[in-house]
């Protein structure tokens, strides 16, 4: 008999067969549809815009991490889905600014993967936001000119002025509502074809994406249940109270970055609540957030910072939801 | 009732029965020495009472009990005493045990039971003829039968749970035990209820052995209270806390034992192995255990002398396949990898699995990424997130206070973690650091 040379590691010796690079990827993977319906739309911009930002993702995690780390996939997702929030005019060193502040700032400063308080990818965009207000609200139509036209300046130097392109430039239907009080076709809300972000269009595509990793359990579901749930009730009761000024549920849940801020930026793993009751906690906040900043608030969009701003809430969420301990009879642990 | 039959939480490991559940069970052949460590259950370890030189026929005690909660162990094979002294012990340690170097051609002369007939005694002397028997859990944990068997005068047990889950992937000594042996099950379980004086008892048996349900079923004896019933298949669902959930309803208190709720739970090898000793007359010096994975070339169901060395029970399996490349004593969620060849199988040992190359867990972690899988697999609802951070950090009171205590290691939070995270290593580690910790202040 020849013995083999014996492995000895510790219980339990059988895995599920998930692997935490494997949830990344095919996060990625299913954030590709969302990319391909945002270039039918908007035409090789989208894709540089994206592509502009995972490469500052990328290049800033292999440049600042450990080595080897580019390969479990976490910052290719923040990359991806930091341009998916962007424009599609927009300048492309703004892009790769972005990635690169989202992985260095929004991550890596807190020690990497796992460790970070805030959603990389918004912090990304807040900070796009905050520092170039116009390049981030200016919105081409979709379906105008000719489709493999760039929209907008893509290759502007910079901080050079974009030169003036006649690209047709259109207001988002949430800035409708909000500025002009026009509203928008539910149909051309749920398809798509509206101005807006990349990633802001198709509700419907975004919902099958996310709803497909809901169901390889890669997301917790009650996230964006509770997010959903919650502007859907509010937005319908102040719609029932006053038509005129209040859209209803439908405008509100498929209207701007809400289905992806719902099914991909809250569900980020690392900066939302463990428990279940966290997560319905986690987004009846983040939908309450939406709704404040969209009807009351200065800008017309709000998802972005109603996320982050419930990103901060979570470690307190986490201990004030802590699962009763079998045998027990209080809730335990909260201390 | 909604949960009626159930508990929640736990995973659904492949079950990898199909190696050795079909697989009837046989009798090795003597090895040429056998092993027993002193210390083969929960408790103190027994004392010896041999010296090397003596001449020991099967059955002779080796170690008589050292206090109330310790058992005697018995030699499995005729032979002589080759020494006492520290030897590879399934745990990881090096345990003081008695070598005895097995005389095969003994004549095995006729001689009185060693074990007196129960049908006869009162309950008191049938607990102390189990004691002397070295009669203990034969589920894993080894804890010692008579002090199960002797609940305190303020409680009061009314049921007695057989535990027929076998919720560990692979093994399938009990299910065959089961299917070959259900009378003494029944008898085992007879025994007990009379130690007990209870009249009501559950047989749980998980559905993916419709044979053992078929054979457990069809000899019920008629004039006892027993209930079999069929249960999901899940892991832990062998668990005590998890078995009385499901099988009564009853929530065991955090802390506290199945007692508290009027329940005592037994294995179902451990309730045949009661029977075993008083029908024979002979001490627990051997045991059933399934011997499989992809790593053996012929997986088997044994019955085996307690201290055959693990070199020799593969030998007698056919001997590793090329890529045999870690082996494990109980079942793969729980079980514990050995380092020796020469490490032998005690009264505890449920199985050997001996893994492939290709089965092994990889060996790189991840950081934690939060997805809260973890605790949607704890079958007592603890936060293996929050104490696997804390664990890493050393932060042991901390985790004392977010109920480590009630960890039982079952595996499930390692087995569901996708960053790799050793999650029930880290947890026997700050049980350990706790224990140790009034010894050092």
């Amino acid at each position: 008999m020849s013995a083999p040379s014996l492995l000895v590691t510790a219980s339990p010796h059988l895995a599920a067969g998930d692997s935490t690079p494997r949830i990344m990827w095919t996060v990625v993977a299913s954030l590709a549809p969302i990319v391909a319906v945002a270039t039918y739309f908007f035409g090789p911009s989208a894709l540089l815009v994206v592509a502009a930002a995972t490469a500052g993702a990328l290049g800033t995690e292999r440049a600042l991490d450990r080595p080897g780390t580019l390969r479990d996939g976490s910052a290719a997702i923040t990359g991806i889905l930091l341009g998916l929030t962007l424009p599609a005019g927009l300048p492309l060193w703004m892009a790769v600014t972005g990635g690169v502040f989202g992985i260095a700032i929004g991550k890596l400063v807190f020690g990497g993967l796992g460790q970070n308080v805030f959603n990389p990818a918004l912090l990304g965009r807040a900070f796009l936001q905050a520092s170039f207000p116009v390049a981030l609200t200016t919105f081409p139509a979709p379906g105008t000119g000719h489709w493999w036209r760039l929209l907008g300046d893509n290759f502007a130097w910079p901080f050079a002025s974009p030169r003036a392109l006649d690209t047709v430039t259109g207001a988002t239907p949430l800035g409708r509502m909000k500025f002009d009080h026009q509203g928008t076709s539910l149909l051309d809300l749920v398809l798509g074809t509206t101005s807006g972000s990349l990633g802001e269009t198709s509700g419907l595509v975004i919902l099958l994406c996310g709803g497909y990793l809901a169901l390889r359990n890669y997301l917790n579901w009650r996230v964006p249940a509770s997010i959903f749930a919650t502007v859907a009730v509010l937005a319908a009761g102040l719609h029932a109270l006053d038509p005129a000024r209040y859209p209803g549920a439908a405008f509100m849940l498929f209207s701007g970055g809400l289905m992806l801020g719902a099914m991909y930026m809250a569900t980020d793993l690392v900066t939302s609540p463990v428990t279940h009751l966290g997560c319905w906690l986690f987004g009846a906040g983040i939908g309450l957030l939406v709704l404040l900043i969209r009807l009351w608030g200065g800008l017309a969009e709000g998802v972005m910072y109603a996320i982050l701003i419930m990103n901060a809430f979570v470690p307190f969420l986490n201990r004030l939801t802590q699962p009763r301990v079998f045998g027990s009879a209080g809730l335990g642990g909260a201390a | 009732m909604w949960n009626h039959l159930k508990f929640r939480h736990g995973v659904h490991p492949p079950e990898l029965k199909e190696l050795t559940a079909r697989i009837a069970i046989r009798r090795v052949p003597y090895p040429d020495e056998v092993v027993l460590p002193l210390r083969q259950h929960t408790g103190k370890p027994a004392r010896p009472v041999v010296k090397p030189g003596d001449r020991v026929e099967r059955g002779d005690a080796l170690g008589e009990p050292d206090g109330y909660v310790s058992t005697p162990v018995h030699a499995s094979a005729a032979g002589t005493v080759e020494g006492i002294g520290l030897w590879p012990h399934p745990d990881g340690s090096y345990a003081p045990a008695v070598r005895i170097a097995v005389d095969r051609y003994s004549p095995q002369a006729p001689r009185p039971r060693l074990v007196p007939d129960w049908t006869r005694l009162e309950p008191p002397e049938i607990v102390e003829a189990i004691r002397q028997a070295g009669v203990v859990g034969l589920g894993g944990a080894a804890f010692p039968t008579h002090v199960k068997l002797t609940p305190p005068k303020d409680q009061v047990v009314d049921t007695v749970l057989i535990n027929g889950c076998e919720c560990e992937p692979y093994l399938t000594t009990d299910h065959r035990t089961m299917v070959e042996y259900p009378e003494r099950v029944h008898l085992g379980l007879r025994i007990m209820m009379r130690c007990l004086g209870v009249t009501r008892a559950l047989i749980g048996i998980e559905r993916n052995k419709p044979d053992a349900l078929e054979a457990i079923r069809r000899t019920l004896p008629a004039d006892l209270d027993v209930t079999v019933q069929g249960l999901e298949v899940k892991y832990p669902q062998g668990a005590e806390k998890m078995l009385i959930k499901a099988l009564l309803g009853r929530e065991v208190p955090s802390g506290k034992l199945p007692l508290h709720v009027g329940v005592v739970v037994q294995n179902v090898a451990s309730a045949a192995t009661i029977a075993e000793v008083f029908e024979t007359g002979l001490p627990l010096i051997e045991r059933i255990v399934t011997v499989t994975g992809r790593g053996v070339k012929r997986p088997a169901n044994l019955i085996v002398p307690v201290g055959m060395k693990l070199r020799d029970l593969i030998d007698a399996c056919g001997g590793f396949t090329p890529d045999a490349r870690e082996i494990v004593f109980g079942g793969p969620m729980m079980g514990l990898a050995q380092a020796h060849l020469d490490t032998p199988l005690v009264k505890g040992t449920t199985g050997v699995v001996v893994l492939a190359a290709a089965e092994t867990k990889p060996t790189v972690s991840y950081p934690c990424i939060r997805c809260g899988h973890c605790l949607d697999s704890c079958p007592v609802f603890l936060n293996p997130q929050l104490l696997g951070q804390l664990a890493l950090k050393e932060r042991w009171e901390e985790m004392e206070a977010t109920h480590l205590a009630d960890c039982m290691l079952c595996g499930c939070c390692g087995y569901t973690c996708p960053s790799n995270i050793p999650l029930p290593q880290l947890f026997a580690l700050a049980k350990a650091a706790l224990r140790r910790r009034p010894a050092a202040a």
